[in-house]
């Protein structure tokens, strides 16, 4: 099978700074890849090449194996490649419904066919399992969980066929992330493929098929679930022998 | 048990829902002040009492309307009091020292208030500065040029003599006329504001412009991000307030026939200040037109009512802050109460 999504030795420079060096990876159909890193490793430049917001410098990014130079977010969103950004490209005050098609909402003639637009809403949070009381309330009442996985939702139902997420579970609680994390899940199975950019080995293991390790702009490995165990996936991600030294360092005399 | 907690949710709902509304204060407010002055002036409750307070209402209302829309998109427009002067100005100056008709005179005075509103939303669009600054140089500029063009042209500081001018007659009745109902002539500029208000309303209730103008406002970087057109919109909002300060300049203009050069000058808080009354956050995505019209209707109201209770004019500015300071706190609350986090 064709990866719906793939890149070979892809690489950016910012002026005379090597953001990102030959990084090879794909993702499938029903597969989740999560991309590991501390801050500083590449992570972000990588998900700004695959949604299009930078393009790459070197190497090859190919969608459905026909190689591709994306012209923005927008061209992105055609190839059906949605990126769910940490800070959630939603409006507080707005409605989950107003929220949940701004920038695509159906219309009726010349009216916004607002009776749509909640039905829809509402049917789709529930098809993912997310029980939102009321589409009307604010988006600001929501809990983080809920406003990512109301962004998921979303993606999935403006036809995504790869889900970049980017961080979502950073800023929550264990509970909340519990909660995304099952959406995540519950996207893989609609067919979804997905990329979980996280620093969080714990959030990553439980989920993920697949583990790209990035460090300082450049893959340090990439190891499907069967391979690598969450001992050795935490070692990796926090530099293992760092990690000593620092233990060593802290050790009381 | 989760059941249980579902149904208080359900009921806690509707209650939030109601209170969530942003004209929730300005229908209070318009509560209490209609009864007090009507209670104590049986001409504030008389037909012509209420045609002579909703004369104000509705040309101060059409403004509220379209800065309301436009503070909801996060801006403010400070020019828009003295537009109305310059678009008025344009009118007058065309139709009575160049021999143009009334009704092309009204389209050229539609097409300078447009260009400047146009002009406001690009700079602040282009420059990302506070609309506050640009359109206070905006304001400041169309000050300057009122009154500079009109004392060049006349040698004084108003023109007059539109009575005189083709086309007066109908363009008069249309937009400044009268209507008879019982017996009690209101003002045709009450239709008008109704118009506006209901237009308003459906555009931001039930169109795609108006889920971007909350969007915009609420928080552009995040609109923009899916794919709103954050600019476009802002833009067609500065050009809507242009509009409707147009409108009212031109209706005053063929009501009075004449223009002083100084006209609108310090209106345009009175716009900002009803718009908040009637619920609009100042700093963006939240409001309503309805709730300006209302804002609108407060001062009609309070404007005429002092008077025919007798009172001194100067209480007025007085009614204006405590109006203000209440609707601004009463906003605050229920805005604290919708954004309340719950998990």
């Amino acid at each position: 099978m064709t990866p719906i999504l793939q890149t070979r030795g892809i690489g950016k420079t910012f002026g005379s700074v090597l953001a990102l060096r030959e990084v090879s990876m794909s993702v499938s159909a029903g597969q989740v890849v999560c991309v590991l890193g501390d801050n500083g490793a590449g992570k972000s430049t990588l998900i700004k090449i695959l949604s299009g917001v930078h393009q790459h410098d070197s190497g090859q990014y190919l969608v459905d194996g026909q190689e591709v130079r994306l012209t923005g977010p927008r061209d992105a969103l055609d190839r059906g490649i949605a990126t769910v950004y940490q800070d959630l490209a939603m409006i507080p005050l707005m409605s989950v419904w107003r929220n949940f098609f701004l920038g695509s909402e159906p219309r009726k003639g010349l009216a916004f066919d607002v009776a749509k637009a909640r039905k829809v809403a509402r049917e789709e949070l529930r098809a993912m399992g997310i029980d939102i009381r009321d589409v009307d309330q604010p988006v600001g009442t929501l809990s983080g969980g809920e406003r990512q996985s109301v962004a998921i939702a979303r993606a999935v139902y403006f036809g995504a066929r790869v889900l970049i997420l980017d961080e979502p579970t950073s800023a929550l609680g264990v509970k909340q992330a519990g909660v995304v994390l099952r959406y995540i899940a519950r996207a893989r199975d609609r067919g979804l493929g997905v990329i979980f950019i996280t620093h969080n080995p714990h959030h990553a293991y439980p989920v993920g098929d697949r583990f790209l390790l990035l460090n300082r702009g450049t893959c340090i490995g990439d190891y499907a679930k069967a391979d690598i165990t969450p001992q050795e996936l935490t070692s990796l991600m926090a530099g293992g022998a760092e990690l000593a030294e620092l233990e060593h360092e802290l050790r009381r005399e | 048990m989760t059941a249980v907690a579902d149904e208080r949710v359900a009921k806690a709902g509707l209650a939030r829902r109601l209170l969530i509304r942003p004209e929730l204060g300005a229908v209070v407010g318009l509560v209490l002040v209609f009864a007090f002055f009507a209670a104590q002036s049986a001409v504030f409750r008389s037909p012509d009492g209420i045609a002579n307070w909703l004369d104000p209402a509705a040309t101060l209302g059409i403004m509220a309307v379209a800065v309301a829309l436009l503070m909801i998109g996060g801006e403010f427009d400070l020019s828009a009091g003295v537009l109305t002067g310059t678009s008025g100005l344009v009118l007058v100056t065309l139709a009575t020292r160049f021999g143009f008709n009334v009704w092309t005179a009204m389209l050229a005075g539609l097409v300078v208030a447009l260009a400047i509103g146009f002009a406001n939303g690009i700079v602040v669009t282009r420059t990302k500065l506070p609309s506050f600054i640009v359109t206070l140089g905006t304001f400041l500029m169309l000050q300057g040029v009122n009154l500079g063009v009109t004392k060049a042209i006349t040698g004084t500081v108003q023109v007059s003599g539109l009575r005189r001018a083709e086309g007066f007659e109908l363009a008069n009745a249309i937009f400044a006329g009268t209507i008879d109902i019982g017996g009690t002539s209101f003002r045709v500029a009450i239709l008008w504001w109704i118009a506006v208000t209901a237009v308003a309303t459906w555009v931001l209730m039930r169109t795609r412009a108006g889920n971007w103008i909350f969007a915009v406002g609420g928080n552009e970087q995040a609109a923009r991000a899916v794919g709103v057109p954050a600019a476009r919109t802002k833009i067609a909002l500065f050009m809507t307030t242009a509009f409707a300060a147009w409108l009212v300049g031109s209706i005053l203009a063929l009501r009075y026939t004449s223009v002083q050069a100084n006209i609108g000058i310090g209106q345009e808080f009175i716009y900002i200040i009803a718009a908040v009354i009637g619920g609009c956050l100042l700093t963006g995505g939240y409001g309503s037109a309805i709730g300006a019209a209302i804002g609108a209707l407060i001062f009609g109201m309070a404007d005429k009512g002092i008077v025919f209770l007798g009172w001194d004019a100067d209480w007025f500015t007085f009614f204006l802050g405590a109006m203000l300071l209440l609707a601004t706190l009463a906003n605050r609350l229920v805005r604290r109460y919708a954004e309340e986090v719950r998990h």
